[in-house]
């Protein structure tokens, strides 16, 4: 079998003394889609953080390799050009800044090299269309003033320009109407590729229904205390977290 | 004699010099005699005279300001040389320009961005204005552009009217000083409906060391006309300390339309002192555009006196200060006519222990109903050394006025440097990309060159280069 994309190992991280992340484990290999779910302030978004390597957060042990390479000293723009990708819940606005030039300036960034200006464009529309996206968008100041469903289908414009081998999606569906979130799962369909991983971070079964994950795994408390297959997300959805964790308790977990 | 300046400032472009002796240079320091000698040399109609010799007097019983910055107090006037001619011409071809004055002005691009994108140029060398030009059609439509003294000679009665009237010398020290001491500067009047659509520049250069340069602008738009004026200002770097106090007036008449675009980036050996104000008429409309990223110190207040209704001040301004600098800047908008309008936008920015300030005056006028007035300032903060500070002011005698105050001071936020180097730029790219946004809302104000110029001059400061 070959290298995994994205090898988490034992991975602990907090803030400020405060432990957030207990021991993470998890191997993401191409093709694969992954989902995380588990309840509000269990971790998730820090562990997405953690791997993009935000300096709010320590790491306190364990690794993380992408492509094998361990990248835990690795600073976040050096993680984006080996091809990691965070699509972020809570998207930054940067006021004054064009969406289509910042796109570009992180484009030609990812691919170290200057992108003729043409072929920018080109791929620019091209993803677009594929997002649904009017192209005045694109001149609009990042994320500033965009609604909670315009930054999400942003973030995933910028994922389909980047073309990142392994992406982080933290509660993209969050924020998006019925039919968005319709149109941005049918475009992460398409970006994904038989070279390329995925972490889907989500609450919710729906969006399990248009990305079918091959392994879901559930964080509680800064723990994954169950993985499994698409089925596990049925059932959390069926009988929520307590029950879950009802169970583990009483085995002893 | 100069000495050779210090390349301590590497990314100055601007700093090198013309090693030669000016044509007359005065000897240090202030007297009768000196405005004598400097009114002589230009052939100055005797008011003028008489108008130096008050003022000289004004300035040395005036004080410095007591909000000023402490930094006044160690500008040594004696050491000052007052008056520098390098010429006795203000040609109207660059050929009849001395040869290595056109070379240092090459090197400015002057010369190239006349023959792209301007009306015309005048181009300041030390004390005296050596180039002046104006397109043939603009003139063909009564449009004076001149050097200021050229524009007294030539349109005494014009200037007499309106000379001190805006600034007068008593104002504050540095106007004093200027009107005692000016030279060069440049004189426009743009006759009634005339519109010149793309700018007219001038360009000041500071040659030698420990100079004063007091240039006199004065503008005036006629009844429904408009103009964009534009200057820039660099200077080399030497040890010694230069001194740059301008006083630029202004008159817009009913229906007219000013706006009026500052690129200061002198070197940080130059206090620059600068008194600008505007009077704006019925349905007038100024604009200040104002840029500072050079100098050591700036004081500089662009202001905007509304006179009657339907008149509109806007003031864009926009300060960077590196390691050593404090960028004292700001506006001043006085509503002394009911139904008038009025903008402030204030950005900063500070780095390596720089220093803003924003210092603001919004002044409402008893009996001035139906006012709107709008002032915002943000800062950022690109480091824990740097400083930045507001003092705004607010006289509001009038009831039924609206009024919006926001002052913002920042830091370079940690989430948005993340979210940047989450797509793949590097830090240093982050910071300029945050920076390039902060300041979007003036830049984009500008011709396109000198969006250009100023955001490759930020991008100079970010490096340090500026010093
Ligand atoms: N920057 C921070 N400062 C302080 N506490 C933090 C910070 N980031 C996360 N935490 C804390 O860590 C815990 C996990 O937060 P995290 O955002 O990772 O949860 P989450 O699983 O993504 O929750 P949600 O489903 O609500 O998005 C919470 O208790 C949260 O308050
Ligand atoms: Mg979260």
């Amino acid at each position: 079998m070959s290298t995994p994309l994205l090898e988490i190992r034992d991975l602990r991280a907090g803030i400020a003394g405060n432990e957030i992340l207990k021991g993470v484990s998890l191997t993401i290999r191409a093709g694969e889609i992954h989902a995380i779910m588990g309840p509000n302030g269990s971790g998730k978004s820090t562990l997405a953080n953690v791997l993009m390597g935000n300096p709010t957060y320590e790491v306190t042990g364990g690794d993380i390799l992408l492509k094998g390479e361990r990248i835990n000293d690795l600073s976040p723009d050096e993680r984006a050009r080996l091809g990691l990708f965070l699509a972020f819940q809570y998207p930054v606005p940067v006021p004054g800044v064009t969406l289509v030039n910042f796109l570009r300036q992180a484009l030609n960034a990812v691919r170290g090299q200057e992108v003729p200006v043409r072929e920018f464009r080109e791929l620019l529309f091209e993803k677009m269309d594929l997002l649904k996206m009017d192209r005045d968008f694109a001149r609009r100041y990042v994320n500033d003033g965009f609604s909670g469903g315009e930054k999400k289908r942003a973030e995933m414009l910028q994922m389909a320009v980047l073309q990142p081998t392994v992406a982080v999606l933290d509660e993209t569906d969050s924020g998006l109407d019925i039919d968005a979130l319709r149109t941005v799962a049918e475009a992460v369909n398409r970006i994904m590729n038989p070279e390329m991983g995925l972490l889907l971070i989500t609450h919710y079964q729906r969006l399990l229904n248009y990305i079918r994950p091959h392994f879901v795994h559930v964080l509680i408390d800064g723990r994954i205390v169950r993985s499994g297959g698409p089925e596990l997300a049925e059932e959390l959805e069926a009988r929520g977290y307590e029950a879950l964790e009802a169970e583990l308790a009483a085995s002893g977990n | 004699m100069s000495t050779a300046p210090l390349i301590r400032e590497e990314g100055y472009k601007w700093g090198f010099y013309d090693p030669v002796e000016a044509l007359y240079k005065a000897k240090p320091g202030l007297s009768h005699e000196i405005i004598d000698v400097i009114s002589d040399m230009k052939g100055e109609p005797q008011w003028m005279r008489e108008f130096r010799h008050r003022a000289l007097e004004i300035f040395w019983k005036k004080q410095n300001p007591p909000w000023g910055s402490p930094e006044l107090q160690s500008i040594d006037f004696d050491s000052i040389h007052y008056y520098v001619r390098a010429t006795d011409r203000d040609a109207r071809s660059w050929d009849d320009v001395p040869e290595y004055i056109r070379r240092t002005f090459d090197r400015l691009g002057i010369p190239e961005a006349e023959q792209k994108y301007l009306a015309g140029v005048g181009a300041q060398y030390d004390s005296e204005v050596v180039y002046h030009n104006i397109r043939k059609d603009l003139e063909a439509k009564g449009v004076i552009f001149l050097g200021m003294d050229q524009g007294l000679k030539e349109h005494e009665d014009l200037v007499r009217e309106y000379f001190g009237t805006v600034v007068p010398p008593a104002d504050n020290k540095y106007a004093a000083l200027n009107s005692a001491v000016w030279s060069g500067g440049s004189f426009i009047y743009v006759p009634p409906g005339v519109k010149v659509e793309i700018p007219l520049q001038a360009y000041f250069r500071i040659n030698s060391e420990a100079m004063g340069q007091f240039e006199r602008t004065l503008i005036i738009a006629d009844e429904g006309s408009q103009v964009h004026y534009v200057e820039g200002c660099t200077a080399p770097i030497y040890s010694k300390d230069s001194l740059h106090a301008a006083v630029v007036e202004i008159i817009v008449k009913r229906g007219a339309r000013v706006r009026y675009t500052t690129i200061q980036n002198w070197s940080t050996n130059v206090y620059n002192l600068v008194t600008k104000r505007a009077v704006a008429y019925a349905d007038a409309v100024m604009e200040w555009v104002d840029g500072n990223l050079g100098s050591k110190l700036t004081m500089k207040y662009p202001s905007v006196y509304l006179m009657e209704p339907g008149a509109h001040g806007e003031i864009l301004s926009l300060a960077f200060a590196g390691a050593g600098q404090h960028q004292d800047a700001g506006g001043k908008i006085i509503h002394a006519a009911p139904h008038t309008t009025s903008t402030i936008v204030s950005k900063s920015l500070s780095k390596d222990g720089g220093r803003t300030s924003y210092r603001g005056l919004l002044k409402v006028y008893e009996d001035c109903y139906d006012v709107k007035a709008k002032v915002r300032c943000d800062a950022l903060l690109l480091d824990e050394t740097s400083r930045s500070d507001t003092y705004p002011t607010m006289e509001i005698d009038a009831p039924d006025v609206h009024i919006e105050h926001e002052a913002y001071v920042s830091k370079l936020s940690e989430d948005q440097l993340f979210y940047l180097r989450s797509r793949g730029l590097s830090e240093d790219a982050a910071a300029k990309m945050i920076v390039n946004g902060f300041v979007e809302p003036i830049v984009k104000e500008l011709p396109m060159e000198y969006a250009v110029e100023l955001n490759r001059l930020i991008e100079l400061q970010m490096d340090g280069a500026l010093g």
